[in-house]
């Protein structure tokens, strides 16, 4: 059953906020709105439960760090390391979002609408059934994928203008596991030497589909538009990157 | 191309008259010493002096000696260039090895001396008198403030952040599973739980066998994030960060795809057959604010658990440390230069770093005169071999010390720092099967709680000498340790007074 509740955040210090978030999901909560919260740290951190949290305002740093379980909206832009060592659950981001979003994610979903800073996607690892997903709608920064281990990489490159690179250098640098793919073409000078760049599969053609689709429903997106456009495939060469380094 | 330019490190006798075949050697040696033509052939080359099959020969016929080189000595051209040298020219590539530094650097705690009581002030008999070990870890008030409560008795109306209860000033430090075999962090977590303190679990999460032990676990969080996730953080009694590491500043973790096995890829989440990568630097760290922010997150994930953050000891050691208490660390784990390693490259490990009793000394210093040391409390490690090293190390200002290559050493350990080969004959630093099952738990974590009552008794002992009868009290107390054969600049930064004075 449904139990909404809804919480004033204007002025609340972080770490009450979260206790309060807390206690309304101990009370039986399991959709919370949040009014009001402007930069506030740590909203959903370490939160195992399977509820919704919906805010209009610019949460702070680490949101949903930890986080196990449930969906967070956030109808307007997002700061630095969303989704830190997120495990399950999901964020969704009508706006752009930050540095270092879902470093050493090993599940869930993190989808941005607009554009995201620098080391996006860092450490994602993943494990049998569970497989992570960042999809960026529009452009990154530096150093996208870096030592990933695992999970889906996707950026789209949507609504960007023409003289923006569609993201910056070191892509997938110290890159082991996972895959990256992006709507449109990377120069090569961009690429870590841990990656190979690869056509698109019949089995990658069906992850891809059935990421965009959630993805599209979340953001109010068309999946065609989308799929106009050909992506690449970002791998890495080796998922043993440094295993030739000593003697003896 | 010959097959080894340079002559074997160790000679492997064996004594055939006395030998009865009975091929103990060849089970035993995990190295490849041994094979069996007619009579019991040797390949010394391999021999690395783990002692293994000394120690399990039933007719002590088996000797281990070293081969010194026979070339011309040299002060500075030593055997140990020449051999490295040797080996990068054949194979090329860094030079790894395990454990911690060997090279003859000076050991400070073997030239400081303690004090004892004499006629004018009394002794303490620790065998009929209170002897409290007992050291609590974490962030403590500035002031307390008490008042009387209704039944009459003294209680403190400030409100204490969570500490963490040790019944000795000794903790486990931390090795990770992965890097260890999971019989010795079994060993290390029932010992814990036996004496009352606590093992770190290393980078490489925990074990789920290993959840109901969490009165008794650190878990650690490093920049690979191995394992790591809300029920792990909740696991333990404290959180972690790894930033550095005494053998390996700057280095990160490296964990060969080889030793991901099944259970090893289950705890750490991650698919068999992959590297495991712990860069150096956590990349969401770049300052002490970003520190602050991840010690934060642990914080709220945790419900407020005291959050350690454990770094190596470098040149700044003392203004780094100021920076990590202000970020909001209620533990400070200092790393020596000599602290153990799983695997490190040689040149890192015997060069970079500065040794834990300056750093300790310099560290301690600092947080007194920032009027912040009450802030946090301080876990030195770095090479701690005797009960002796941690009085000497609380005297010179920590709360408690940590212990990892003498855990080893309790479990079997020859220190032959062979342990980035995954071959450990002893079953520690390994994850083959037929080897990690010469450990026995049960024994291996008998033999550490005998080793823990051990030093216990000894510092309960020196305390007593000393006149002091409490392990809390005792701490930086400076003005009991004298310096032997130290230069003013040293006694200086150690904040104690030369022998004689
Ligand atoms: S263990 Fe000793 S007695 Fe047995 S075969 Fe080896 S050398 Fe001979
Ligand atoms: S743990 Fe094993 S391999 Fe490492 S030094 Fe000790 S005996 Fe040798």
């Amino acid at each position: 059953m449904e139990n909404k509740i809804s919480i004033d955040a204007g002025g609340v210090y972080y770490r009450k906020l979260n206790e309060q978030i807390r206690a309304a999901i101990a009370d039986g909560a399991t959709e919370i709105g949040l009014t009001g919260v402007n930069g506030q740290r740590y909203i959903g951190d370490g939160i195992s439960d399977k509820v919704s949290i919906n805010m209009d305002g610019v949460p702070g740093n680490d949101l949903a760090t930890f986080m196990n379980g449930p969906v967070i909206t956030v109808h307007n832009n997002a700061q630095d390391g969303m989704g830190n060592t997120m495990n399950e659950g999901k964020v969704v981001i009508h706006g752009h979002a930050g540095d270092v979003l879902g470093y050493g994610m090993r599940g869930g979903k993190l989808h941005i609408l607009g554009d995201v800073g620098y080391r996006v996607g860092i450490h994602m690892k993943s494990y049998k059934t569970k497989i992570p997903a960042i999809i960026v709608g529009g452009c990154a920064g530096d150093f996208f994928g870096e030592y990933m281990a695992g999970g889906n990489l996707i950026l789209l490159g949507l609504h960007h203008d023409k003289d923006k690179p569609i993201v910056g250098d070191y892509v997938g640098t110290g890159m082991h596991g996972g895959t990256i793919y992006i709507r449109g073409e990377v120069e090569q000078y961009k690429l870590g030497a841990e990656v190979g760049v690869m056509e698109l599969t019949e089995e990658d053609n069906k992850t891809l589909k059935g990421l965009l689709t959630e993805y599209c429903t979340d953001l109010g997106l068309n999946l065609d538009d989308i799929m106009n456009k050909p992506f690449i495939k970002l791998i890495p060469i080796s998922h043993r990157p440094y295993g030739k380094l000593y003697a003896y | 191309m010959l097959r080894n330019t340079m002559p074997p490190e160790f000679k492997v006798i064996v004594d055939h008259k006395r030998c009865r075949r009975c091929k103990r050697c060849l089970q035993n040696c995990s190295f490849g010493v041994y094979s069996f033509a007619d009579r019991v052939v040797t390949d010394s080359a391999k021999c690395v002096a783990c002692q293994r099959c000394v120690t399990f020969c039933p007719e002590l016929a088996i000797e281990v000696r070293e081969n010194p080189l026979a070339f011309k000595a040299s002060f500075n051209w030593t055997d140990v260039h020449r051999k490295n040298i040797w080996k990068q020219a054949e194979q090329s590539g860094m030079l790894l090895t395990g454990m911690g530094c060997d090279v003859d650097y000076p050991i400070y705690f073997d030239h400081m001396l303690l004090d004892a009581c004499q006629v004018t002030n009394p002794s303490i008999d620790p065998l009929r008198e209170p002897m409290e070990l007992r050291t609590y870890l974490g962030r403590k008030p500035d002031t307390i403030k008490v008042e009387s409560a209704s039944d009459g008795k003294l209680k403190s109306k400030t409100k204490f952040e969570p500490q963490m209860k040790l019944d000795v000033p000794i903790i486990f430090s931390p090795m990770s599973y992965g890097a260890v075999s999971l019989n010795t962090h079994k060993s290390l977590v029932m010992a814990a739980r036996e004496v009352g303190t606590v093992m770190n679990t290393g980078e490489g999460g925990l074990h789920k066998d290993l959840y109901s032990y969490g009165d008794n676990i650190i878990v650690q969080v490093a920049s690979g994030r191995f394992g790591v996730h809300a029920d792990y953080l909740n696991a333990g009694v404290a959180v972690d960060i790894k930033i550095g590491q005494g053998a390996k500043p700057g280095i990160g973790g490296h964990l060969p795809g080889e030793k991901i096995g099944m259970e090893i890829s289950k705890t750490r989440m991650i698919p068999t057959g992959t590297d495991a990568l712990s860069p150096a630097p956590h990349h969401d760290i770049y300052s002490i604010e970003d520190l602050r922010q991840l010690i934060y997150a642990i914080k709220e994930a945790t419900n407020y658990k005291p959050v350690s953050v454990k770094i190596a000891t470098v040149h700044n050691v003392a203004s780094i440390a100021s920076g990590i208490v202000r970020a909001g660390a209620d533990i400070l784990y200092l790393d020596g230069f000599r602290g153990g390693t799983g695997a490190a490259p040689t040149v890192i490990r015997n060069h970079v770093g500065i040794p834990i009793e300056l750093a300790l000394a310099a560290v301690d210093d600092r947080l007194r005169k920032e009027g912040i040391r009450n802030q946090a409390s301080i876990v030195a490690a770095g090479s701690i071999r005797s009960s002796a090293d941690a009085v000497k190390a609380i005297a010179l200002g920590a709360d408690a010390v940590a212990i990892g290559t003498a855990a080893l050493v309790a479990l079997g350990c020859r220190v032959c720092q062979m342990c980035y080969t995954g071959k450990c004959a002893w079953g520690i630093c390994t994850q083959k099967p037929e080897l990690t099952r010469r450990l026995d738990p049960e024994e291996g974590a008998q033999r550490l709680v005998n080793l823990l009552r051990s030093w216990a008794l000894e510092i309960k002992e020196i305390l007593g000498s000393l006149g002091v009868n409490a392990i809390e009290s005792f701490r930086g107390s400076r003005e009991r340790l004298r310096g032997v054969g130290l230069d003013k600049q040293t006694l200086d930064i150690l904040g104690i007074k030369p022998a004689g004075r």
